[in-house]
């Protein structure tokens, strides 16, 4: 494990130790949970406040393999229920528990980044791709027999997909270390703000917000320490681009939060990685040490008198909350993930109170490419105002299922073209949190840029096909299901509205629901959009009430109309069941 | 704080100290600004209720976690914000479970408070009924975790002399709840106890022998208005003013007769009442059927087996108008209170398992004649549709007869703070 850094208080390790408890024991006793709040000085229901926040922290052993699986939708119509079922019967325990010998535990957990190569799951938080029910026989067996869980599992490829546009690549071109922050000599801070501005470089997490801004924002606070946080909790079901960038290009990452500390004048800097990526650790700081030795990381970085900068991995523990700018900074503090009420933006007061960027995975290796390449050689690709390229994740029901580099300005029948997608007609762009189109909506662009008083489609980075066989209502149900778990249960129109808003869709699966169920869901959508505290509660009815005005034919298929209005809907029957049992 | 600035309240123009929290600020120039997680003494304020939201300078903000400043223009009591605040106020009754007739803290409940002040007759969201615990492990308090709305106060607030935090949230998502260091409690003096319950704005905190001591009807928001103009009223409305005598029938479901009781409790006004109704179906009159169609149906009692059901449907059937009388027909109430456990669970401990049961005894009673039991109560809004909505356990008699006046023949008519009330 990683040190902190020196100014970080010993509450910041709480995650640290945490994890090495739920590694060596399997969970986190009360002994542990009492010990670390004496050592913290406080109390001990503070500490289980934290450790029940992630669900990748049992309070009861969760057996020598721990296996997670995925339930996202994609994974869903991948042959999640059949995996499952494999599972169960091969491991002896069910969904949820532990096997009687307390060898495998079994446990369902949101998208964990691999839609490309679904089913797939995580066990002892190593990736296993493309289940299917002889795999998982086979996997299952060998463990039995003492095999090595790390000779059992192979990396999963990046699947980046050649498109007639890679010629164009920002990104995917070859990378040797230190080309970017070997610039840096030849510049001014100044300078690299302004590159950024001249490439309109915004947030690629999905909110968009110009990056030079950030950056500029955070350089004119005074303070003794800043930071330099890199988002890596990609957390939005059907999003694998990260996943692929820390793969394949850490070191372009580094280097971006490198610029990014000589342009503010940071010191230190953290990658914030999800747990569901914590087999990628390991390269990664290997990939920080060989910046150490090369003279890429640490004091006087490239020669440049006075530029010192540190950087260290902090593992999350599940939760997709912590995507959350301040969020993320109030787990790293050792604190529960509740987003912090925004009094102050993290630019100003930050990690521990200090000036801190945070910046997403692909924004930072977008940024160490423009400082590489140069602002012209950036903008060639994509369109005026919007230029450069666009990581997309592109999974469901395609034939070629991976990441796709495209400039910005590539239509969606472009895209659906490229990635062999089968009869699509319902597709989720930038994940649930984001917007649903139908195929109508085929000839919109995918940019930053407005059309014709539209804006296009800003995609965040997934994209997931369904095809025209896919039932709307269960995608949607998986959507809202996902956002009434992973709310940090807080603010009352997120924590409450998403469980009200569930149960209606439920009602509507089940053919109960009328007309004004449906205006109802549209009108708490508004209200729970309006009312939440983050990013998480604003947009997490946003698809629903889309689908709900795009898809009106197909809602009008599962709504009862035959009724007078004067009945609302109920099930005599269903309600009578448990009572019928009785009957002798 | 020294300078004032100049803000503007739905187009009003204020004078207020500079960096002043904006639900002080509104509140200090007679502006009643909703609030529930918000307690002055608590820096910075908690933003988790959201019932403060207004819009500031055209953004959707909560008023408590925005301070003054020059130029400020809020919008407070727009159709569209006051439905927005009365919608958050009306997600925390239906997710947890809040029983006021029931409840130590009726009458100095905020949230109930809020909800009289907002003037909340249904939720218009179907209440969740998830499984709740009620704690009784602490030393000093219990815990009722079905009436927690989650506000952080106690969580901000309650420490120990050595500066450690008794409350903590557990858990996340719609499985978040106020976890206790039951240590840590057991170092909380009486007063500090105290202090938790009264800082507590429901009665999730109970302290121990101490709840009860001020008498329900005289509690601080049993009577005054925080509001200068609080009575609902209700215009005129356009009826035809006809002659003839209207038809009224009722019934009570699953009620217990109170809010029958509470029908007949109108003094002298009955003299009137008989001049101008006549009843159908009613167990006022002992009149078992229908005979024709009524104006108004007032129902008491929701639904909690098949009869019922039907019952119900037959008065929409019969009735022009069909009034939820009561906290049983508007969402469940008292017998609502098995909806969070299961109905098996319900029936065994009833009828096999508990001490009066007979030895041996192996039989939950089923039979032909005997309605069948649905899984959960239902409030009637959710089987039939419903036009009006009477809160109270049991309502006056003046809010009944007022609505039913109005119902009737137009009448205008307000209701008064102390008139509406859940228990």
């Amino acid at each position: 494990m990683k040190e902190l850094f020196h100014l970080e208080p010993a509450r910041s390790s709480l995650l640290n130790r945490l994890w090495e408890l739920q590694h060596q024991h399997g969970f986190i006793s009360d002994h542990d949970i009492t010990q670390i709040a004496a050592e913290l000085q406080i109390s001990s229901v503070e500490v289980e406040g934290v450790v029940s926040f992630y669900h990748f922290f049992h309070r009861q052993p969760s057996g020598k393999y721990t296996i997670y699986l995925d339930d996202s939708i994609i994974a869903g119509y991948k042959g999640y229920h059949r995996i499952l079922e494999a599972f169960e019967r091969e491991t002896g325990t069910t969904l949820g528990s532990v096997d009687r010998t307390g060898t495998f535990g079994l446990f369902r957990t949101p998208c964990i980044g691999l839609s490309d190569q679904s089913p797939a799951a995580l066990i002892n938080f190593r990736p296993f791709t493309q289940l299917n029910v002889i795999k998982v026989k086979d996997i299952i067996q060998q463990l039995r027999s003492g095999a090595d869980i790390d000779q059992l599992y192979q990396l999963p490829p990046s699947n980046v997909c050649n498109t007639p546009y890679s010629a164009m690549n920002i990104f995917f071109r070859s990378y040797t270390p230190g080309s970017a922050v070997r610039e840096l000599a030849k510049c001014q801070p100044d300078d690299v703000i302004r590159f950024l501005r001249e490439t309109n470089l915004s947030g690629r997490g999905g909110a968009f917000y110009p990056t030079w801004k950030k950056w500029e924002a955070c350089r004119s606070y005074q303070a003794d320490h800043k930071f330099i946080v890199c988002n890596a909790d990609e957390g939005e079901p059907g999003t694998f681009k990260d996943r692929v960038l820390l793969q394949d290009l850490p070191g372009l990452l580094i280097e971006g939060m490198i610029i990014s500390a000589f342009a503010v004048g940071a010191q230190y800097g953290i990658i914030y990685l999800r747990g569901e990526y914590g087999w990628l650790q390991d390269q990664i700081q290997k990939t920080i040490d060989d910046f150490n030795e090369l003279g890429l990381l640490g004091s006087n970085i490239s020669g440049i008198k006075g530029f010192n900068f540190q950087v260290r991995i902090q593992l999350g523990a599940g939760a997709y909350v912590c995507g959350e700018e301040t969020a993320m900074l109030e787990s790293m503090e050792g604190h529960r993930d509740e987003p912090r009420t925004k009094w102050f933006y993290p630019v100003e007061k930050g990690y521990l109170q200090y000036p801190t960027i945070v910046n997403n995975v692909e924004t930072l290796c977008a940024a160490a490419r423009i400082v590489e390449l140069g602002v012209a050689e950036y903008n060639k690709a994509g369109l005026p105002g919007s230029p450069g390229t666009k990581l997309i994740s592109v999974s469901g029901d395609c034939n070629k299922p991976g990441v796709y580099e495209l400039p910005w300005g590539i239509t969606v029948a472009e895209l659906l073209e490229l990635c062999n997608a089968v009869d699509p007609n319902f597709i989720q762009v930038s994940g649930p949190s984001g917007e649903c189109i139908s195929i109508s909506e085929k000839f919109r662009r995918i940019s930053m840029l407005d059309l014709l008083g539209k804006p296009d489609l800003r995609c965040g980075g997934s994209f997931m096909i369904f095809n025209k066989d896919r039932e709307i209502i269960d995608i949607l149900l998986n959507f809202a299901s996902f956002f009434k778990q992973e709310s940090c249960g807080i603010c009352t129109p997120c924590r409450s509205g998403n469980f009200i808003i569930e149960r209606k869709l439920e009602k509507l699966k089940n053919k109960l629901a009328r007309q004004v169920d449906i205006d109802d869901i549209v009108n708490w959508g508004h209200i729970i959009r309006s009312t939440s505290r983050c990013g998480l509660g604003k947009t997490s009815c946003n698809s629903l009430v889309m689908a709900m005005q795009k898809f009106g034919g197909y809602f009008d298929t599962l709504i009862d109309k035959k009724e007078n209005g004067q009945i609302a809907g109920f099930n005599m029957d269903e309600a009578l069941a448990d009572y019928e049992q009785y009957k002798s | 704080m020294g300078e004032m600035v100049n803000i503007k309240i739905d187009g009003k123009s204020f004078t207020v100290p500079e960096g002043q929290n904006l639900v002080a600020a509104a509140k200090n120039n007679g502006i009643f600004i909703p609030s529930l997680c918000y307690f002055e003494h608590i820096d910075p304020p908690l933003g988790t209720c959201r019932t403060c939201t207004c819009k500031t300078d055209g953004k959707f903000q909560p008023a408590c976690t925005m301070e003054v400043y020059d130029g400020l223009t809020v919008e407070v009591n727009t159709p569209e914000l006051l439905d927005m605040r009365k919608s958050l106020v009306e997600m925390m009754f239906s997710e947890g479970n809040h029983f006021c007739p029931s409840c130590e803290k009726s009458g100095n409940c905020d949230l109930q408070h809020m909800a009289y002040e907002l003037g909340i007759r249904v939720t218009r969201f179907e209440h969740l009924f998830k499984d709740r615990l009620i704690d009784y492990r602490p030393e000093r308090i219990i815990m009722e975790h079905n009436r927690c709305i989650k506000c952080k106060r106690c969580v901000e607030d309650v420490l120990t002399d050595d500066g450690k935090k008794v409350f903590t949230y557990q858990g996340r998502g719609n499985e978040t709840f106020v976890g206790i260091d039951y240590q840590e409690e057991k170092k909380l003096t009486e007063e500090q106890a105290i202090a938790a319950m009264e800082l507590c704005p429901t009665g999730a905190i109970i302290v121990r022998g101490v709840s009860m001591a001020q008498p329900f009807g005289e509690r601080e928001f049993d009577i005054h208005s925080e509001q200068k103009n609080f009575s609902r009223r209700f215009p005129k409305s356009n009826k035809p003013a006809g002659m003839e005598k209207k038809v009224l029938a009722t019934a009570s479901l699953a009620g217990c007769f109170g809010c029958h009781m509470s029908m007949l409790d109108i003094d002298t006004e009955l003299l009137d009442l008989v001049e101008l109704i006549t009843f159908n179906k009613s167990p006022l009159t002992d009149i078992k059927k229908f005979t024709g169609r009524c104006h108004i149906g007032l129902i008491e009692g929701g639904c909690c087996n098949a009869e019922n059901i039907e019952t119900l449907k037959e008065f929409r059937n019969m009735c022009d108008i069909l009034v939820s009388v009561g906290e049983c027909a508007v969402w469940g109430g008292l017998p609502a209170m098995r909806n969070t456990i299961p109905l098996s669970e319900c029936l065994e401990e009833a009828y096999l398992n508990c001490a009066t049961s007979e030895q041996g005894a192996n039989l939950v009673p089923y039979h032909e004649d005997l309605p069948k039991l649905l899984d959960k109560i239902y409030p009637c809004h959710e089987i039939v549709k419903i036009d009006h909505f009477i809160p109270g356990c049991p309502p006056s008699a003046s809010h009944i007869w007022k609505s039913v006046k109005h119902l009737l023949w137009g009448e205008e008519y307000s209701i008064l703070y102390s008139e509406f009330k859940y228990d």
